[in-house]
Formats: structure tokens, C-alpha cells, sequence
């Protein structure tokens, strides 16, 4: 595998506010390498020739389907990737682990099913699992001999995973725990065949075990009745009594949340990819229909309405795909390029993941409520049809709901990327506070602001908009700025949507095609306002009277700029979209 | 066992077709392209018999640059390595021409077999491996369905019009075009696509064949069909007019 790291700079995680980028030193799939094609190939063949024709029956969970088509992408390789050749895994890089992500996710129920297996299910045993287990199982996981899948959540304990009540208990002869709990909303666990289980030893350390399906006191309940991923297997598994070798700890003792919150932050960028697949699936069905459906004697996509939503769907697409790829980038070049044959490669890895943890959780917001968009306008755009099951649109909308629920509701992880950056900053991680003192120095002396007429100072205006904010925020609240959640997500609305209107500048750029800066045009338009509006609400709650008539007088200047004609861009982009009738930047 | 694939890049088949500016080919600027689907079926024909007999699977291809994709396509699902004859001006060279070019690279390999699918799915002709056959000096068989190797000869089955089919037994070294769907193709698998990347690609250049064959065939215009609707009222009582429109149907339209 060539490395795309040498080529990057490798930064820190959260430097995208302190720092200006070029084209060319962010990773976007303008810059695949050949192999990532034939990767992105390969597994848009297995979609089409396996996945797509068995669609309704996996929608209908009709026995064995899923998991058979699981095993079978195992043996291309499909679901270890990133694992290391030595125990069957395909070793490429993580680019790679999201082309085939993207790829496969074009259903959302199978995505649950790869999801489940070759992330949260295979991961934690690849970062934190000794020789001795990872030769055991890991080699399993790799050839589809065995599924695997998570068990975290339990019913009363979801976004507060911590408190979990299941336990085990070291036997006394020390050879084995003895695990007793439930589970709940358990991908996969119908099939599964190894569950990762998180369980307090003693009732207080809370610790991770490899627990085999197959022994005594492992029950899986009834599948549930969800909403949508119907064809996904989600059921509560139970544990009575079960005796788990005590070499199935995984990890260290009282360590299990550092492999929860780290296969966590794996999940959340993962998730990108799967929302971009589905995204471009229901664009591709919406850009057909509204080509085929004729009314009022013109196809409707004739019609400016559906263009503007075409359009649209299209840029929050891209938008989201540039995000994604530019932080695969990101822990690509934090590696350096260094492989498994480290002796601390996992602890590099999950150093390089986490690193970007705030930029995972701006993946994981962001392309959940793209998916969201982009599925409700399918449904609009296909009318009364778009309400009916013989239509895709129709599933794609319910299998969208959940992504704003799984791997860390949206709200953790808005409350998440904020607190991150703030605990950077106070290690001395982030110069945050010196970024923002410098601007409010500048601010006092006039110089930082400039009327904003390009793309690029737009951008840069809009990371000013963030540390303005945060730099209010801190002033008012100090260190109970940690307590005021509806600040902490605000705050990172805008740095989100920073993030997002500069990597999809930077990527316009690079691909340097007409309908990529025309996307860009008017998505970093649409930040701004955005930015504005949130910008302004937190700042009321930050800071009153001349102070705060200030804040707002510098707010109005970063967020002023010149509106393009968007509608008529739009326009065009989706006659663009129309005339190649896919999802296509070049 | 050392057999030579001769597979040709086209235009993926999901393509929304436009015409070239100057209407004597396709604009391909905006495709994307795949391997011919009959020459996939001759490359996995070729797998398989590698499969079963040993010996080496040799893919030729003569395209522009892009084609490499498909060529390291071809090595991703098990081919040994490949020979590219690149260049960017094979849309004014005639059947003839390419054939002749592919022939010369392939005497250099003496090969014992030689597959290709029976024809391409952009032009269409069915004639390069025919061609092929007469330039190498080979006995060939066309649209063959199966392949039988023995240790001197090859017993092909051929398929012929209206269901049948024909069955002959010829001497090796041969050259064979492989109708689609004669066996189930395989997928790329990542290790393939890893492994590709160090599989030998040898570059041939137009010159180092002889130069740019001159063409005895010309292709002046491309179209698109043109639309045509009749309307026929067929007179007289239900029950005959019925009769008679099942004629048509089955004997003039042959739609039933």
C-alpha cells in the first residue's frame, strides 16, 4: 500500500480554526490513488451483482441471507481492510476502509450488518486484543467464519455508557469471570457469533470480555421492531451466569471505557461513509424519477423547485464527502505512514484517531443530517410515491432516522467536539486562547476585518466567527462553559460548518471543475448564515450591553459578504446533475 | 499451458451516449469505461483453464493510457501480468489494423491459446479475433461457449443460430472468441487488487509494433437510430383480425 500520508502535513487535531489550508494539503478522492479506484470497483461490483438483487429479502430478514452476503464480502476482503495481513486482513489504509464503507452502505440495513462486523465488531479485538486472542478470533472475524458485534448499551444506560449495571465476577479459582447482565439494541446479535461485552468487574471496574455466542447462559432475545433498518438485526442479548475464560479479558481492567470511547470515535467517522452511500443512492433514484415523472407536460425536473432541491441535495452531499475524506487525511498523516509492524501500532493508531475526535463528531453530525435532508427531499421529490414501499425513497427516509441516534446522539457528540477542543486548549494541547486573544487584539485595532468578498475569506471569516464566539463564551462562563450544553453545540454549529465550507472550498478548488465551485459558491454562502444566526444567539447569552452590541457590530462584519445568484447556480448544477443522471463533481 | 487474453477497454454500459463534435464517433470525454463484457468472459475462461491445467495467463490490451485501469483489473482477478500496447489514436485504426498490432505483440509470447470475446460492445464488428486467427496463422473458432483442453488440441462448442450448436475439435496453438455468459465471473478481491500493483505491465509502443497500421476501412458517420412508428388497423371480425394480428406479431415483428 502507497502511503497518502508523505504528501499531507500533518497537523492537530482542532488546528483547523487557528490555521488557513491549501488545495493541496487536504486528502479529497480528487486525489484516490489508482488502487483506491479499483477498490471503489470492486466493491460497487459486490453491491451490484450481491447486495442489490437480495434487497427485499434482507429487508425481510429471511433467514440467513444477510449474513451469508457478509461472509461472502469477507472473502473479497471487504470487512477487514485495515487489519493486518497476518491475521487474513487486506492491511490497506483507512481511505480505503471508506471507499468500501461508502460502497456498501447504500441500504441501510446491510450497512448496519458491515458496519456492526468489520467496525465495532472487529476493531476493538484489532486495537486492544493480545497475539493469543487476536489469532483466535481476529483471523475468524477476517474470513467471515465468525460475525462479530458490540455490546455496550443497556436499557438504562445509552449516552451514559458508564453506568452500566452488567458485571462480572472473577471466579475463585481465577480461571474464569462469571458474567451476568443484558444488552440492548445489539447489531447483529442475531447472527453474531463473538460479542465484545463491557461489564464491571465487581460491579466497579469496568472492563471489556470476548464472549463466544455459543456458551451456556448466552441468550439472544426477540428481534425488535424498529422504525427503519428493518432488514438489520437489532434483539437484547443476555447473559446468565456464563463463564468467560479470564483470557478473554479484552484490555485492561477497569480500562473499558478507554476501548468504548475509542471505538466510538472510529464509529463516528465511519458513519460518514455510510451516509454518503445512501445519500447517493437516493440522489441517483431522485434525479431518475424526477427525468421520468411528467407533470403539468414537462418532466418535473424541469421545474425549479425540484432542481432547487436536486441541487441542493448535491452540495450537502459533497459537502459531507469532503469532510470525510479530508479526516481520513488528517489520521493518515498524523501515522506518518507507519504500518503494523510497529510494536505500538494499535496505540499509534487510536493516538491518531483520537487526535481527530472532534473532527469525527463534525463527520458523524454533519452527514447523519445530510442523510436526513437528502431522504426527506427524495420523498418530496417523489410525491406521493416517495410515501409508498415499492418506492426506495421510502425506506431510505425511516433507515436515515437512526444515524442522528447511534454511535453518540447527535447532541453527545455536539456537546463532545466542543469539549474537546476547550480541554486541548486548557492542556496547552491547542493554542486556542492565544488565537482568540489575537483576534480580539485585532479586533480592537480594526485590522482583522476585511469586507469579505472571495470564497477563501469567507472561510477564514467564518473560523473567526467560531473563536469569537468561543472566546465570549469563556469570558461569561470560564470553566462552567463545560455545564451549558445548548453553548457547547452552538459552538460547535459553527466550527462544524466552518470546517465543513473549507473543505469543500479547498476541494472545489482541487478538482477545479465548474460544477464543484459552483457547489462551493453557494455552500459557503449558506454557512455564513447559518454562522450568523447561531453566532448572534450564543452571543446574547454570552455578553450583554456594550459589550455585547460590540461582539455583535465584529459578528456582522465576518459574517457580511456579497450573495452570488444562488438560485440560478443551483439551477445549474442540477441540469449538471440531470444530464449525467448521477452524483458526479468532475 | 500459456494463454494470452486480448481484452479491449469500452464505455461502461450504463452510459448516456452523446455523439462526437465531428459525428464519426462517441464523445467519450465524460465516460467512464469497464472491460468488454465478452472479453471478461474469455479472461475468466482463461483463469479457469490456468485453474485447472497450470501454466500462465497473459492479458494484451491496446488502448490509450486509461486503459491500464482495466488492465490492472484483469491482474487484480488472478492474471499474471499484461501487455499494454498504448496509444491514444486507435479510433482512426480499423479492425484490420488492430489486429495486427495485437498479433504482433502476441507472436512474440507463442502463446498456446489465445481468447477474446466474440466482439466489442462499443463497435461491435465481431471481427478482430477472427482477423486475429488469420494473421497469427491459426485455426480459430467463433461465439464458443466451452472449452475442452487436451494436451495437443482444443474441442470447442460453438453456438450456432436457432439453438444449435456446433461442436469441433481443432489443433493447438489456437485462437478462440468467447461468447458472454459461458461461465460466472469472478470479483476483484482486495488482496487481487494489492497484489496487481507488482504484477509486470510491459509497455509496448506503437513504433516498437511498426508504426500506426493505415487503414483499409473508414467509419465516416456515427447516428442514432432513427425513430419509426407505423400504424396498421387491421380490418374485418374480431376473432380474424385477432388471427391475423398474432400473425404479424409472430412473422413480421417476431415479438412473439
Amino acid at each position: 500500500m502507497v502511503s497518502i500520508a508523505p504528501a499531507l502535513p500533518k497537523t492537530r487535531g482542532g488546528a483547523f480554526l487557528l490555521e488557513d489550508r491549501r488545495p493541496d494539503e487536504i486528502f479529497t478522492p480528487e486525489d484516490f490513488t489508482e488502487e483506491h479506484h479499483a477498490v471503489a470497483k470492486a466493491t460497487d461490483e459486490f453491491w451490484t451483482e450481491e447486495i442489490a438483487p437480495n434487497l427485499d429479502a434482507i429487508q425481510h430478514q429471511e433467514p440467513g441471507v444477510a449474513a451469508r452476503i457478509l461472509r461472502k464480502s469477507a472473502e473479497l476482503g471487504l470487512t477487514a481492510v485495515v487489519v493486518p495481513e497476518r491475521y487474513g486482513g487486506m492491511e490497506m489504509d483507512l481511505v480505503s476502509a471508506m471507499i468500501v464503507a461508502e460502497g456498501v452502505a447504500r441500504d441501510g440495513s446491510y450497512a448496519a450488518w458491515h458496519g456492526a462486523h468489520s467496525g465495532i465488531g472487529t476493531l476493538p479485538l484489532l486495537l486492544f486484543g493480545t497475539e493469543e486472542q487476536k489469532q483466535k478470533y481476529l483471523t475468524k472475524l477476517c474470513s467471515g467464519e465468525m460475525i462479530g458485534a458490540y455490546c455496550l448499551t443497556e436499557a438504562h444506560a445509552g449516552s451514559d455508557a458508564l453506568a452500566a449495571r452488567c458485571r462480572a465476577d472473577l471466579s475463585e479459582d481465577g480461571a474464569s469471570y462469571v458474567l451476568n447482565g443484558q444488552k440492548m439494541w445489539i447489531t447483529n446479535a442475531g447472527a453474531a457469533d463473538l460479542f465484545t461485552v463491557f461489564a464491571k468487574i465487581g460491579g466497579e471496574q469496568f472492563s471489556a470480555f470476548l464472549v463466544e455466542r455459543s456458551w451456556p447462559g448466552v441468550t439472544i432475545g426477540a428481534e425488535e421492531k424498529k422504525m427503519g433498518i428493518k432488514g438489520s438485526s437489532t434483539c437484547a442479548v443476555y447473559f446468565d451466569n456464563v463463564r468467560v475464560p479470564a483470557e478473554n479479558l479484552l484490555g485492561e481492567i477497569g480500562r473499558g471505557h478507554i476501548i468504548a470511547f475509542n471505538i466510538l470515535n472510529y464509529g463516528r467517522l465511519k458513519l460518514g461513509p455510510f451516509a454518503a452511500g445512501g445519500a447517493k443512492q437516493v440522489l441517483a433514484e431522485s434525479l431518475k424519477y424526477a427525468r421520468e415523472r411528467v407533470a403539468f407536460g414537462h418532466p418535473i425536473a424541469d421545474f425549479g423547485l425540484i432542481r432547487h432541491k436536486l441541487a441542493e441535495m448535491a452540495i450537502r452531499l459533497f459537502a459531507a464527502e469532503s469532510m470525510i475524506y479530508r479526516v481520513a487525511g488528517l489520521i493518515e498523516a498524523h501515522l506518518g505512514g507507519a504500518g503494523w509492524n510497529q510494536p505500538d501500532a494499535a496505540q499509534r493508531e487510536l493516538k491518531a484517531v483520537e487526535e481527530f475526535a472532534a473532527e469525527c463528531s463534525y463527520v458523524k453530525i454533519f452527514a447523519s443530517e445530510m442523510l436526513d435532508y437528502v431522504a426527506d427531499e427524495g420523498v418530496q421529490i417523489h410525491g406521493g410515491y416517495g410515501y409508498h414501499q415499492d418506492y426506495l425513497v421510502e425506506r431510505a427516509y425511516r433507515d436515515s432516522r437512526i444515524n442522528r441516534i447511534f454511535e453518540g446522539t447527535n447532541e453527545i457528540n455536539r456537546m463532545l467536539a466542543t469539549g474537546l477542543l476547550l480541554k486541548r486548549a486548557q492542556r496547552g494541547q491547542l493554542p486556542l486562547v492565544e488565537a482568540v486573544k489575537r483576534l480580539q487584539s485585532e479586533i480592537l485595532s480594526g485590522s482583522s476585518i476585511n469586507g469579505s468578498a472571495d470564497d477563501a475569506a469567507l472561510v477564514s471569516n467564518a473560523k473567526k466567527a467560531a473563536l469569537l464566539v468561543l472566546g465570549a463564551a469563556y469570558q461569561r462562563f470560564l470553566t462552567d462553559l463545560a455545564e451549558q450544553q445548548e453553548i457547547l453545540a452552538g459552538i460547535t454549529d459553527i466550527s462544524m460548518n466552518a470546517f465543513a465550507a473549507e473543505s469543500v472550498l479547498l476541494r472545489a478548488r482541487k478538482a477545479n471543475s465548474e460544477l464543484a465551485l459552483k457547489m462551493a459558491s453557494v455552500f459557503v454562502r449558506e454557512v455564513m448564515e447559518l454562522i450568523e444566526t447561531t453566532a448572534r444567539t450564543l452571543l446574547a447569552a454570552c455578553s450583554e450591553g456594550d459589550n455585547l452590541r460590540l461582539n455583535l457590530a465584529v459578528l456582522r462584519r465576518f459574517t457580511r459578504f456579497e450573495p452570488v445568484n444562488a438560485i440560478e447556480l443551483r439551477r445549474q448544477i442540477a441540469i449538471r446533475l440531470l444530464a449525467t443522471g448521477r452524483y458526479a463533481v468532475a | 499451458m500459456k494463454i494470452v487474453v486480448a481484452v479491449k477497454q469500452v464505455p461502461a454500459r450504463d452510459s448516456q451516449l452523446r455523439l462526437a463534435a465531428d459525428g464519426r464517433w462517441i464523445d467519450d470525454s465524460e465516460l467512464s469505461f469497464e472491460i468488454n463484457e465478452p472479453d471478461a468472459y474469455a479472461l475468466e475462461e482463461a483463469l479457469q483453464l490456468k485453474e485447472k491445467k497450470g501454466g500462465e495467463v497473459i492479458v494484451l490490451c491496446a488502448g490509450p493510457a486509461r486503459a491500464a485501469t482495466s488492465i490492472r483489473e484483469a491482474l487484480a482477478k488472478g492474471a499474471d501480468r499484461a501487455i499494454h500496447i498504448e496509444e491514444d489514436k486507435l479510433e482512426s485504426v480499423d479492425t484490420l489494423g488492430v489486429a495486427r498490432l495485437l498479433a504482433k505483440a502476441i507472436e512474440a509470447e507463442k502463446p498456446d491459446l489465445v481468447l477474446t470475446g466474440l466482439q466489442s460492445d462499443d463497435l461491435g464488428y465481431g471481427q478482430t479475433g477472427v482477423v486475429l486467427g488469420e494473421l497469427l496463422g491459426l485455426p480459430h473458432a467463433t461465439i464458443v461457449m466451452q472449452v475442452e483442453l487436451d494436451e495437443a488440441e482444443v474441442r470447442v462448442k460453438r453456438e450456432l443460430e436457432g439453438g444449435w450448436f456446433q461442436y469441433v475439435t481443432m489443433p493447438l496453438p489456437a485462437v478462440l472468441t468467447i461468447q458472454s455468459g459461458i461461465n460466472k465471473l469472478r470479483y476483484a478481491t482486495l488482496m487481487g487488487i494489492k497484489k496487481a500493483k507488482s504484477k509486470p505491465v510491459q509497455n509496448l509502443s506503437i513504433a516498437q509494433l511498426g508504426g500506426l497500421p493505415v487503414p483499409v476501412a473508414e467509419r465516416t458517420r456515427v447516428y442514432l437510430p432513427e425513430r419509426s412508428k407505423q400504424t396498421e388497423l387491421i380490418p374485418g371480425e374480431p376473432r380474424e383480425a385477432a388471427a391475423k394480428l398474432v400473425e404479424k406479431l409472430r412473422f413480421e415483428a417476431r415479438v412473439i
